[in-house]
């Protein structure tokens, strides 16, 4: 019963502080992996998917994008007119350029945005992701970061997110929820 | 000749060869060791692989070396409240009758250091050390980035 009430709370419309801002409330600007400027406003009418994380990642990361490639190619056409985007949480290491590298390992529809670490922070507090920096020998470090996948209407209400490794049967019907 | 022909042949629909063949340690059986290929040598690469326990005793995995790593590492891919982070895993447990896999989202071989980018259709060493069993060294294949996986006819996956 316990898993049917966090689903329930983590699906609820917008309203709580804990969800994401419906997207055209949000304020940030990042840059995309070829180096044009990105506004919420510039997403307007399309229904949006959103993930962060960062190409030094060697798990979780590659395994989302793998996984969203597949829904993807599932959802065929239908998916044409998605924003499917990877939010860096990592900008000092993920240039527009190495993001271009990263994003051309899955499907070209996804695309990659980093931006100064105040354009970040200001991204991941409209979506209400944390990240967070962990540091570890010779200077090296990773970061933590929200798993989820977050899922929005063509309006720009918050749908619904998908959680890490959550199985494609249940995956791909949330997303074809965001494109009528 | 005929036999490249042949291993041309095979490799249409066995693209991860390595990874699909089996090593035995005392009752352990190793196999489906994978890597996914890495953007340059600065980033780490990760490492997969399944270990089945057939005895009547507990083991434990409890470090991987490779000549392609300067420092590898055992993770753990933890989810806690949406925040995925990845501990370092001090030992890994191989329960008796059972197993444990390394897979994506879950355990893992970290390989930091890495000596050269891993590109697809690569394979290196990798020597895994248990508490019980000792050391045995496999063969892992390079996948793509993208990949979720080896394509082994008797994969149970």
């Amino acid at each position: 019963m316990l898993g049917v009430g966090a689903y329930r709370t983590r699906n609820l419309p917008t309203g709580s502080e804990l969800l994401p801002l419906p997207i055209g409330e949000m304020t940030w600007t990042l840059t995309d992996h070829l180096g044009r400027s990105v506004r919420p406003k510039d997403w307007a009418g399309r229904p949006t998917i959103v993930f962060f994380g960062f190409t030094w990642c060697p798990d979780v990361c590659p395994t989302t994008l793998s996984d969203i490639s597949l829904w993807l190619e599932e959802l065929g056409a239908d998916a044409d007119r998605m924003i499917v985007a990877l939010i860096s949480v990592d900008p000092e290491r993920d240039t527009p350029d190495v993001l271009a590298d990263y994003v051309s390992n899955f499907d070209p529809r996804i695309m990659g945005l980093t931006g100064s670490a105040d354009e970040v922070a200001q991204a991941a507090a409209d979506f209400r992701a944390t990240y967070r920096r962990v540091d570890k020998d010779a200077g090296d470090y990773t970061m933590d970061h929200t798993a989820g996948v977050f899922l929005f209407h063509p309006d720009g209400r918050f749908a619904s997110i998908i959680d890490f490794h959550e199985d494609r049967r249940f995956a791909v019907p949330k997303i074809r929820r965001t494109l009528s | 000749m005929k036999h490249f022909l042949l291993a041309a042949a095979l490799g249409l629909s066995a693209p991860a060869a390595m990874a699909c063949e089996t090593v035995t340690i005392g009752d352990l059986t190793i196999e489906h060791a994978w890597s996914k290929a890495t953007l340059g040598a600065a980033r780490p690469g990760v490492f997969y692989v399944e270990i089945t326990n057939t005895g009547s005793t507990d083991d434990a995995l409890v470090g991987i070396s490779s000549p392609a790593a300067g420092m590898p590492m055992l993770h753990e891919t933890v989810v806690q409240d949406g925040i995925a982070s990845m501990p370092h895993a001090m030992s890994i447990p191989v329960p008796a009758g059972q197993g444990v896999q390394l897979s994506p989202g879950g355990y893992h071989g970290m390989l930091m250091g890495l000596t050269t980018a891993l590109k697809e259709g690569d394979s290196f060493p990798v020597t895994l050390s248990f508490e019980k069993a000792g050391e045995v060294t496999v063969n892992v294949d390079v996948l793509s980035l993208r990949a979720e996986g080896p394509d082994c006819a008797d994969a149970g996956q």
